[in-house]
Order: structure tokens, then sequence, then C-alpha cells
């Protein structure tokens, strides 16, 4: 490498810095500080030492030749060229956009999410409506019905979800049946382990824990399917095609996942049972025969039909959410990532708040 | 410019090359040289193996087998020290641009001066990222804007600003016109000369496009029959007979963009 930059000052006509040594980015050193650092008048900037110059060193030189006035000379001709381009170049540009202050943008902040937030439900409530339109399309004209679509989505969001809900709906059991037998133990009342499992799987946790796996597992596949039909332009093409993306995208994971979760649901608090039931037998001592009997005595038929009624709006939101956020997606990629985990986050929302109306509800009409 | 600080004559120098993805092979016994202040073109039929060329030489693809020299230093073996003092001696533009998304033009120039610079003051780093921006053709106002506000030209732009933040000696540009409109592209081909002319650039650039190759390349290699079958000015290719190079520049398009050079020389532009 050659020698790096460096200037002598000289005071005489004026003053003038003299540049040598290497006037580029990778040898620059403290050059820009010390320029910084000189005092007194400069009229000149000898250029005529230096070996090599690249953009850095010529606008370090054009800055301070700017800013005390100064002339420079002695450079080469291809120099020279760099130099004018850079000197060229010398205009104001933002490097960021305009910042608030911490208050103000705090307040905007607050107040583009409230927006947002309205923004989303009124869309949401759209789409919620355009797709009982599709659907209402497809019952009168049934030709339109997409079969093959909807079957493949039945694979997809119920089928292949057997293998892991069925093992989370096991522990899940095991866990319930564990720790209520824990509790009433202190009373002498293990027995009521197997009430608060039966009751509790059919009407909360089977229909619940199903609804945020498959929010988890379909709603954001199917956030994530639409938004990249959406940047690739496939909904597009489809759109001048003459096919309704609603009825060939939207309709069929909707229904699918209407009719799957509540077969899931239910999947999922046999399962439960079967695993609080082993537990029941390991370590309370509770055979297998006792415990279908008790559970057929204290569980009402009612917590199975909770369960069902409310599995399939469960599904329907889930559904809705995961293809409106999809269909939101414009312009990049990285919108189907944060797409797909808004889709995600509000379906687990709105299943659970809408639980707790549930919840209310049948309490109301007398089921429980 | 001082003369460059290697042995040999070649800024890049790929020997027996050889890259294959599974069953299926891209390249083998590939050769070739890119010499110091030129500009090399190169061209190739769909899957020819351009783009993992490109890749090879600036080390994101490991090759099956071969010797890449860049700066008289053998890319495959060095240690992270040696391989990051050479990464700043090159300058990448991707086929999208490649912006980070989450920054603004002006930012995405300043990441390489900062992750290498870090002592650079703000200001500093500030004035360099705005002449880089004025430099590559872009509007002032393009600075404090995100890559997704851009258009396709203009990503390239501030791509090609990012690219050149080091004020490196080679610059790799890997289809810099596709996708651009033909006033953008002339314009784009424009700037590449001129900054090579001002900056005494190196540059490695991979088109499909026949007037970027008669405007500004200097010679054009050919990827064919997975090496570089032919290295030359554009008269010498034409010189040879080979089918693909006669059917590639000879051809409607080809004609076509002979022509638009000569008129362009007969009106004096």
């Amino acid at each position: 490498m050659s020698a790096p930059a460096d200037f002598q000052h000289d005071a005489a006509d004026g003053g003038t810095l003299r540049f040598n040594g290497n006037l580029s980015l990778r040898s620059i050193g403290d050059l820009p500080e010390r320029l910084a650092a000189v005092e007194g008048p400069v009229a000149q900037l000898d250029l005529s030492g230096i070996d090599r110059i690249d953009t850095v060193g010529a606008w370090l030189v054009h800055r301070f030749a700017r800013d005390h006035d100064a002339a420079v000379s002695g450079l080469g001709t291809d120099s020279q060229h760099l130099f004018d381009q850079v000197a060229g170049a010398d205009r104001p540009v933002e490097i960021r956009p305009g910042q608030l202050g911490t208050f103000q943008r705090l307040l905007a902040e607050i107040g583009e999410a409230v927006i947002q937030a309205f923004r989303t439900l009124y869309g949401l409530l759209g789409f919620m409506g355009a797709t009982a339109m599709a659907f209402g399309a497809v019952l009168l004209n049934p030709r339109r019905f997409r079969f093959h679509a909807t079957v493949h989505r039945f694979e997809v969001v119920g089928v292949t979800a057997l293998g892991i809900i069925g093992l989370m709906s096991f522990l899940i059991g095991i866990v319930i049946a564990q720790q209520g037998a824990v509790q009433l133990r202190q009373f002498g009342a293990e027995v009521y382990t197997i009430n608060l499992l039966g009751r509790l799987t059919l009407r909360e946790l089977g229909i619940l824990m199903t609804a945020i796996m498959v929010a988890g597992r379909s709603g954001s596949a199917f956030a994530a399917q639409l938004g990249t039909m959406k940047l690739t332009e496939e909904i597009d093409a489809m759109r001048t095609i003459g096919v309704n993306p609603m009825e060939a995208l939207v309709l069929p994971r909707v229904i699918a996942a209407v009719v799957m979760l509540p077969l899931l649901g239910f999947y999922s608090s046999v399962i439960a049972m079967i695993g609080g039931g082993l537990l029941c037998w390991i370590s309370l001592d509770i055979p297998p025969i006792t415990f279908v009997q008790r559970l057929r005595e204290v569980v009402p038929i009612t917590d199975l039909y909770v369960g069902m009624v409310k599995a399939p709006v469960f599904a329907a939101i889930i559904a809705i959410a995961g293809c409106y956020q999809g269909m939101q997606v414009e312009s990049d990629a990285e919108q189907v990532g944060k797409r797909t985990t808004t889709a995600v986050v509000q379906a687990i929302f709105l299943v659970i708040v809408l639980d707790a109306f549930f919840a209310v509800f049948f309490t109301e009409v007398g089921w429980n | 410019m001082t003369a460059p600080t290697f042995a040999g004559d070649a800024v890049i120098r790929v020997r027996g090359l050889r890259n294959s993805f599974g069953e299926q092979v891209v390249h083998e016994g590939l050769d070739l040289d890119v010499r110091p202040g030129e500009i090399l073109g190169v061209v190739g039929g769909s899957g020819t193996g351009k783009s993992v060329l490109m890749r090879s030489i600036i080390g994101l693809q490991e090759p099956d087998a071969g010797s890449i020299e860049v700066f008289g230093e053998d890319v495959r073996h060095l240690d992270s020290g040696e391989a990051i003092e050479l990464r700043k001696r090159w300058g990448v533009l991707f086929q999208g641009g490649a912006l980070f998304s989450t920054l603004t033009v002006a930012e995405n120039v300043q990441v390489p001066l900062k992750e290498f610079y870090p002592s650079f003051d703000q200001a500093l780093l500030d004035e360099i990222a705005a002449y880089k921006v004025v430099m590559t053709g872009l509007p002032s106002d393009a600075g404090p804007k995100y890559p997704a506000e851009l258009s396709g030209g203009m990503k390239k732009r501030a791509g090609l600003a990012r690219s050149l933040a080091l004020d490196p000696e080679l610059l790799f540009l890997d289809e810099p016109t596709a996708g651009l409109d033909p006033i953008g592209a002339a314009a784009f081909d424009e700037l590449t000369l001129s900054l090579q002319r001002t900056l005494g650039l190196t540059v490695f650039l991979i088109t499909h496009d026949l007037d970027t190759l008669y405007a500004i390349c200097d010679r054009v290699a050919v990827l064919a029959d997975k090496r570089v079958i032919a290295v030359g000015t554009i008269d010498e290719l034409l010189a040879l007979d080979h089918p693909w190079i006669q059917e590639y520049f000879n051809g409607p398009r080809g004609r076509a963009a002979v022509s638009s050079v000569e008129r362009a020389a007969a009106t004096g532009a």
C-alpha cells in the first residue's frame, strides 16, 4: 500500500495546503478530523503531490475548498475529471424522513393504530360479506362449486393435522387430570377429577386448543398462500380469465375449515379424555370402565353441543382472517410475512373474545 | 489512477471452474480472464450459469473444483480477514437491487461504510451518501425514500450507489438493464460507462441486452456448453463460426442493435 493521506499547512501567500499520499477511502485515516482542525486562512489546495484520489478524498478536498473558499490545483486529467464529478454532485440530500418529537410521535402512533384497528375491522366485515355472497352465488349455481379444491383443503386442514392435534390433546388431558387430582386430593375428592376433565375438554379446551392450532397451522398458510399469489399476480390473472378468486380460493378454504374444525375439536376432546383417563387409571387407580361410567353420569350432552356450536364459528373466523390478510398483500414480499403474523394474531384474539361471549351466552340459556 | 497493485495482468482469473447442482453440471472446465479497466460483458442463454459464475467469483457459491483469483488472491482459500479486505475492493449490484427494505436509500449507501469504517462521524457519512446518491443520477429527494417507494430503475440506481459506497476497483453488475424501459436502460448504460471512466473501474457485467453490449462493453465473453467458448470484441466474435454466437448477434434483435449504434455514430452522437 502507498502512503496514508497527509498534508502540510504553508501559511505563506494567504495559506496553502499541500496534500500528499493516497487520498482514498482505505488510507484516509484521520484526515477528516485534521482538516476540520486547520486554522487560519487557506487560499490554495495543492494536490500535485498525491499518489491517488478516489471520491471520498475528492469529497473531503471539495468540502474544504467550498467552506474556505479556496482554489484547488495540481490534479491530473483523470483525477480532475473525478473531482469535477464529485463536486458537481454536491447537492442537499436528506438521509432519512423527517422525525417528529417523541410526544408527537407517540400520539401519531396511537392515532394510526386506532385508525388501523377500525379499518381492519371494517375490511374484515366487508370480506365476510363478500364470502357470504360468494357462498350464496355457489348455492344458486352449484356447478360453480370447486369440489376438488374443497376436498383437497379437507385433507390439508383436517387429515394432516390429526397427528399434532392428537399429541397436543393427549398431553393436555394428562396435565388437566394430574393437576386436578393434586388439588382435589386435598379435599379427598379425587373422583371429581373426571368431572373436571370431561366437562372442561368438551366445553372449552378441546375446541379452543384445536382452534389455536388450526389458526397457527392453516390460518397462517392461507394468508401466506394467497399473499404469494397476490404478489405473483396469479389472482389478477384469475380475475382476467373470469374466475372469481372468492369462489375459487377463499370459499374452499372457509368451507374446509368450517367442516373440519368441529371434527378436529371432537377428536381432540376424545383424545384428551383418553389421556386423562390413562392418568386416572395409573395414579388414581380408577379403572377405565369406571372412568367411562362416571363420564356418562357427570358430563351432560349439552357440553358436547356447546363445543360443537362454537367450532364452526371459530373456523369461519380463522379462515376469513387468514384469507383476508392474504388478499391485502401488496407490492413486496416483506408484507407476506407481516400479514401472515397479523392473520394468526387476529384469528386467535377474535376466537378468544368470541369464546368469552359464548361462555356468557350458554350460561344464560341454561346449558351449564 | 495508479497501476493495479497485484501480480499478473488479470483482475479476475478463473481456471478450470466446475459447478454443479446435484446431477446437473453447470460449469465444467471454465476459464475466464477479466483485464483491468475493461467492461467485460458476459452473455449466454438462459440457464448457462452466468449468475452462478458471478456468485462463484464473489464467494457466494462454493465451486466443486477450479481456482478463482481476484486481484491475484485465491478467493477460495482466504481467511476471514483477507476475505473482508478483498470485499472492500469490489461492489456488487444484484438483479433486483437487493436494497435493505427497512433502510432508506441513503442509509443503504451508508451500510458498507459504517461496517468497514466505524470511526467516520455521522455528518461525513451523510455527505458521502448524499454525493453518491446524486452521482448515480438519482434525484436529490430520493435519499430519504424507502426501497418500496422506488421504481425499478431507481432501485437499480440506488443499488449501484450502494455498490459504489466503498469506492471499489471492481464492479459486478447482474443484468443491470433488465426490466428497464429503453430510455432508462440507455441512461443506465451511459451512467455505467461514465462512472467506469471516472472511477477507473473494472466491470464484470452480465446482460441479455444487446444494446448494452454494443454501447459500453470493451469485450464480451460467451457462455455455452458449460464453459466460456469465446471472449473478444463483438467483431472478433462475429468472425467465429459458432452457430449460437451467429444466432445471437445476427438474429433480428442483434441486427437492430447494430443499426441503432450505426445511426447514433452517423448522427455524430
